[in-house]
């Protein structure tokens, strides 16, 4: 309540200097008002991947936030990427009287846009998209590459363990995607810390969800490449089971997915969406009209990493190798406060010692493609985030798509 | 990388991955020999596919998973067979009916089986030990195409077989020939004699409980990993333009399902060879994902075209009463 309480006294204050045009008699509306819609891509009794994770996470903000999930969340789900069925989804919420709609798939994009301009009275909030306005249209997402390069340190010390430098990567697309490009550049950079020696196979399903081929690309990874440690970006955890059927190891993603493989897997790369959740749903309640919302929140972008515990990497596994907790808690550290970030000019060079301590060197480099061309020139800052979650469209060196 | 093991690795991939066809393929061609399309093959294979593996694991046993999915899938012919043949339902109808009751009721029962507790593979030893690689002596250790086509489950040796011995029931018995004359033209086989009805009901239950058992193949082969996609994915509409590719013979479904099953695997196994025989495959590495995935409904239309050309000039295997249903007291 007082975090609630905090909010109002800031957006009371902000609003004494802008308010001046809008009537502010009622600036905040009460918690138990709120009404949250949500528009899911599969159905919301899933019990695993992408969309289990939305729902997942806004049934958790809103227990955190003591709101009924039962009487004030409407849901829409099975809502596939085409405008038309989205736009009614959106009616339908609106009907029933929703504060907020959050659109969680990445072709909701135009729709969203456009109910955004029909509907300025409802917050419209979009979760892996680039589009928004000043008012009632943000959108969110997370720096998973921070995560997979965590993930990545893991794989890599097992690599350096077993002696097998090639690890696999059944990915949904490659560099058609920012999103998947970045992921798979990210972990490649985690593995090149402690491994430079290793290589990365990448094979791409062309689907974001195909687990029959899910299981054959990382079998074929396994057999074909000789891959010691597979790591996915698809929500089944087949290639882990794959992995621990053929005695390798892998690292998962999305969800914890050592219950899926005991014996396979290391770590994995997951989100925590509450987290925005909760952030969202807390400026919907503090701002008052839905026109104050991306004003409250303070961006129309949310793009959260693991300094705000968006992203993560799930427990470490029996399975890991000497000295991975103490690498990835430093490497985790030097992230969270700023000093460092992944796609800089600036190279971690990781080593364990003999105790299980391991030692971080920073060394200015070139960050460099994996045609060559130099991306950031030894020294230099961080890409952009715009290219990381937009145009991020080649792989690190070290990175071969197979 | 080493050549020899990437082309045995590619065989092995073709059979692993496409032996589900052959029993989808085996089992349609079973029900249309006797004069009924079924179109209802990835929903049969769905629920064979979920009530093999739930009732295979809680048993243990790789036999009883079998049988039970042979059952499912029979049970969804008796289904079938009811609404078509004896309460003289529109077929194609009844078949796109049942792929999508098929597919419902295997997200029902598979849902609410893991809500309370879903059955791991690796925690059943039968079931695992059951589905692990048998060599065959001998022909195994051909060099490189040895352990390619002689070392697979029993799954794989159990559809080779089923499909033969398919083909010889159609050819060489009696029970074959009076099914192949119902499919041709039910009136003449029921003034012979022969029970027109009953031999529908049985081969339609049959064929629908191969169909199951493939089923069931797919859900070991994923490792009964069960999410929010079907295992099936589409491998039961394959099967039955496969039928037409086999022209209504099991024993050219075997060579069927493998001819196709190469373009299908080139998917998996392109990247592979390209690496390991640049020269000869380097060009595989450039074909866009999005063509492999296209490339087994290409070659499925390509089929159909070459076939129906070919049927044209006489020789097809197709039973003239094929989708139309029996009435008796219409003669």
């Amino acid at each position: 309540m007082k975090k609630i309480i905090a909010l109002v006294v800031a957006v009371l204050t902000i609003m004494t200097f802008v308010g001046c045009t809008t009537p502010t008699e009622n600036p905040s509306k009460d918690a138990s008002d709120l009404k949250v819609g949500a528009i899911y891509i599969n159905s919301k009794n899933d019990t695993a991947g992408y969309t289990f994770a939305h729902h997942n996470g806004i049934v958790t903000a809103m227990k955190a936030l003591n709101l009924n999930v039962d009487t004030q969340l409407f849901i829409v789900d099975e809502v596939p990427e085409d405008k038309a069925q989205v736009l009614a989804a959106v009616d339908t919420l609106v009907g029933k009287g929703v504060d907020i709609i959050f659109g969680i798939s990445f072709g909701y994009i135009d729709a969203m846009e456009e109910a955004s301009k029909t509907y300025p009275e409802v917050i419209f909030s979009h979760g892996t998209g680039y589009k928004s306005n000043e008012t009632n249209f943000n959108n969110y997402f997370g720096r998973a590459y921070q995560a997979r390069y965590l993930a990545g340190i893991a794989a890599g010390l097992k690599s350096l363990e077993t002696g097998n430098n090639n690890i696999g990567y059944v990915a949904a697309y490659g560099t058609e995607y920012a999103e998947t490009a970045s992921g798979i550049n990210g972990f490649a950079l985690g593995v090149q810390a402690v491994n430079p020696n290793a290589k990365l196979h990448v094979k791409k399903l062309g689907a974001w969800a195909d687990e029959v081929n899910e299981s054959a690309f990382a079998k074929e990874l396994i057999n074909s490449f000789g891959c010691g440690v597979i790591t996915q970006h698809c929500d089944s955890a087949q290639p882990q089971i794959a992995a621990q059927n053929a005695n390798v190891f892998g690292c998962g993603y999305n969800s914890d997915m050592t219950a899926d493989a005991p014996e396979a897997h290391l770590t994995a790369a997951i989100w925590n969406w509450n987290v925005y959740y909760q952030t969202a749903m807390e400026a919907a309640i503090a701002c008052g009209t839905a026109d104050k919302f991306v004003e409250t929140m303070g961006s129309s972008a949310y793009y959260g990493g693991l300094k705000e515990g968006f992203v993560d990497v799930s427990p470490l596994s029996k399975n890991c190798a000497k000295g991975t907790e103490s690498a990835i808690s430093q490497v985790k550290n030097i992230i969270v406060n700023g000093e460092w970030d992944v796609f800089s000019g600036e190279k971690l060079t990781i080593t364990v010692g003999e105790d299980g301590t391991a030692t971080i060197t920073k060394n200015a480099a070139d960050l460099k493609d994996n045609a060559g061309n130099v991306i950031v020139a030894a020294g230099g800052a961080s890409v952009a985030d715009g290219v990381i979650t937009g145009t991020m469209n080649y792989y690190v060196a070290g990175v071969e798509e197979v | 990388m080493n050549k020899a093991e990437v082309i045995t690795s590619f065989i092995h991939n073709i059979i692993v991955f496409n032996i589900p066809l052959l029993y989808g393929t085996v089992g349609e061609i079973m029900v249309e020999k006797s004069g009924s399309l079924n179109l209802g093959v990835e929903g049969t294979m769905a629920v064979g596919a979920i009530f093999g593996y739930i009732v295979g694991c809680y048993a243990n046993s790789l036999g009883v998973g079998i049988l039970t999915a042979f059952l499912a899938g029979a049970l969804c012919g008796l289904l079938f067979a009811l609404l078509t043949v004896s309460l003289q339902a529109n077929q194609n109808i009844t078949g796109l009916t049942l792929t999508t009751f098929g597919l419902g009721v295997y997200f029902f029962v598979g849902n609410g089986v893991k809500a309370t507790g879903w059955p791991v593979m690796g925690d059943y030893s039968s079931i695992q030990n059951g589905f692990a690689d048998i060599d065959i002596p001998l022909l195994s250790d051909i060099p490189i195409i040895g352990k390619g086509l002689f070392s697979h489950n029993l799954l794989v040796y159990l559809g080779i077989i089923i499909a033969i011995a398919a083909w010889w029931y159609l050819k060489h018995t009696a029970p074959g020939l009076r099914l192949r004359s119902i499919g041709e033209n039910p009136a003449a086989a029921d003034s012979v004699g022969i029970n027109v009805k009953l031999m529908k009901y049985l081969h339609i239950c049959l064929g629908c409980g191969i169909m199951g058992i493939g089923g069931y193949y797919m859900s070991l082969n994923m490792s009964g990993s069960f999410n929010s996609s079907c295992w099936i994915n589409g491998y039961g509409w394959i099967a039955v333009a496969l039928v037409i590719f086999a022209n209504w013979n099991p024993a050219l479904a075997i060579i069927g399902t493998f001819v196709f099953g190469f373009f299908n695997t080139l998917r998996v196994s392109g990247g592979s060879l390209a690496a390991a025989f640049p020269e000869v495959f380097g060009w595989l590495a450039h074909i866009p994902t999005q063509l492999y995935q296209a490339l087994p409904f290409i070659i499925t239309a390509i089929v159909l075209v070459v076939t129906s050309i070919k049927n044209k000039r006489g020789s097809s295997g197709l039973p003239a009463a094929l989708g139309l249903n029996y009435y008796r007291e219409e003669r």
